[in-house]
């Protein structure tokens, strides 16, 4: 019996150390198996300059310098062309599909990557609704809802009264289609992504920049209808001294954008974090060249960072709903500032 | 990375893209527009129809609660009243039977020694009476048995002795 045993733990040794070795070096063994592989690569990257993408002067240099560097030039370039926008929705074993360029009276109107991304969202929520709401429209007050309209109003309860609600207060009706809107269409546009060949429309500055300007819009009009020009124009000095306008106004007006950049910043920058996390750490498998790599670090981190992503997708698409509607209550709060901030802060 | 991280500052991420900024300025308006149509409009009203008819539903119950509480109060009251009136009604009905009987036995009893009173009157006069009689009787008896002696004797003066002693004794032991 011993005998059998010590052959099974030879043959598990020999095994490791035969499988082992291959793992870590398969892929040298493949690069080192055809030359030609090196040479194409640069070809590739020339190809990649004459579509004129990414840095072509920087990563010919980087190549040059050092021979190892381009795969790492290269996992950078296709992190980026997976986060930046353009006109190419790629399928990637089957081809891909190219928008039309449309540009019109000299302003460049292309439908591109993300804008296709929005469109698709707006049909997904569009579909969904139309559904709930449908099942709305029949429902009597005295029967529960099934299904579709309950998962969904469990959310539409959440923002209605835990960031309506709770943040504006009175009148909060009047921007709860705006909020609900903002917060399902940011939701959707985080979780689309997540799915294979989808891209983060939210990721993109440009849409969070737009999004974040309606909420300015949004609070500028209710200060506006709660205090009336006079009081908005008094509220720019800071109720200070006349004497300190000429310091009060200019940061009283830079004060008015920094809410919506920062609502720009933050749902852009995470989304964006994100993905480049997600994409780097299974490239890293790809600089290494190794499958070791792949099983134990870049496969398992990615995932738990996907789920990660799933969350922030829920809490970033949450907290602009949230701040929006924070904003929109201070704007309109009627002197009691304080009082609703405290209001707020024990909310949560 | 360093490569990747200058790619990153070089501003393709930060860039404006107006065009993106149109179309989803247009996206944003037209679903919210739509979605305010075939769903929040709805869906809000059914919540505030549902949450109106859920308070009026606590209000109704409170309101029913209340209700059958003071019912229950008022048959409470009522009960012990009810009580209270059988109470008074077993003891008057006592008392009035007591003094009935009271009553009747009085009554009973007055009527008794009235009978016995006037029983013995009776028997008194009937006695006073049969004594007379007798006494007549006793007279006539005497008379004749005077005859008697008288048509025997003829003795006058000594039987009118006799006689007068035997009325004499016979006054004398009736008293």
């Amino acid at each position: 019996m011993k005998r059998v045993k010590a052959i099974k733990a030879m043959a598990i040794f020999r095994v490791t150390a035969l499988i082992v070795p291959i793992l870590f070096s398969f892929n040298s063994l493949v690069f080192a198996a055809n030359p030609e592989m090196q040479e194409v690569q640069p070809a590739a990257a020339s190809v990649e300059a004459v579509h004129g993408e990414a840095h072509p002067v920087a990563a010919t240099e980087a190549e040059t310098a050092h021979g190892d560097a381009h795969g790492e030039e290269k996992a950078g370039d296709v992190i980026m062309h997976h986060i930046l926008d353009n006109n190419v929705i790629a399928f990637e074993p089957f081809g891909e599909i190219e928008l039309p360029k449309i540009v019109i009276g000299g302003f460049d109107l292309s439908i591109t990557k993300h804008v296709v991304m929005l469109w698709t969202v707006s049909a997904i929520l569009i579909a969904l609704f139309a559904v709930a709401g449908g099942k709305y429209r029949k429902m009597t007050a005295r029967e529960a809802p099934k299904g579709i309209a309950n998962a969904l109003e469990a959310l539409v309860q959440f923002i209605r009264l835990d960031v309506a609600k709770a943040n504006i207060g009175k009148g909060y009706e009047k921007y709860l289609d705006y909020l609900l809107t903002v917060f399902f269409f940011i939701l959707l546009c985080n979780l689309l992504g997540l799915v294979p060949y989808g891209a983060t429309a939210t990721g993109n500055i440009n849409v969070t920049l737009t999004l974040a300007t309606f909420t300015f819009f949004l609070t500028q009009a209710a200060a506006l209808k709660a205090h009336g020009i006079k009081g908005y124009l008094a509220h720019l000095t800071g109720g200070t001294h006349p004497a300190l306008w000429i310091i009060m106004i200019p940061i009283e007006f830079i004060g008015l954008f920094t809410k919506p950049v920062a609502l720009t910043i933050r749902l852009f920058a995470n989304m964006t974090a994100g993905h480049i996390v997600i994409l780097s750490l299974i490239f890293i498998s790809f600089i290494l060249k190794s499958y070791i790599v792949a099983v134990v670090m870049s496969v398992p981190f990615s995932i738990f960072i996907y789920l990660l992503e799933l969350f922030v997708a829920f809490l970033q698409a949450f907290i602009f709903t949230m701040l929006s509607a924070l904003f929109i209550g201070l704007a309109s709060a009627h002197e009691g500032h304080d009082e609703h901030e405290a209001g707020a802060a024990t909310h949560h | 990375m360093l490569t990747s991280g200058t790619i990153l500052l070089a501003g393709s991420l930060l860039s404006p893209n107006p065009g993106l900024i149109f179309w989803t300025a247009v996206t944003f308006v037209i679903v919210l527009i739509i979605l305010k149509k075939i769903a929040w409009g709805p869906i809000i009203s059914a919540l505030d129809e549902r949450e109106k008819g859920i308070q009026s539903s606590i209000d109704r119950a409170h309101q029913a609660k209340d209700e059958a509480e003071a019912i229950l109060k008022k048959n409470r009251e009522t009960l012990a009243k009810a009580d209270a009136e059988a109470d008074r009604i077993i003891r008057e009905g006592k008392d009035y039977a007591d003094r009935l009987r009271a009553d009747i036995s009085d009554k009973a009893q007055a009527e008794a020694k009235k009978m016995i009173s006037n029983a013995k009157d009776e028997i008194e006069q009937e006695k006073r009476r049969a004594l007379d009689v007798l006494r007549n009787e006793v007279a006539d008896l005497a008379v004749r048995g005077a005859e008697k002696i008288i048509k025997s004797t003829l003795d006058a003066d000594l039987q009118k002795k006799i006689v007068d002693s035997m009325i004499q004794d016979l006054s004398t032991k009736r008293n």
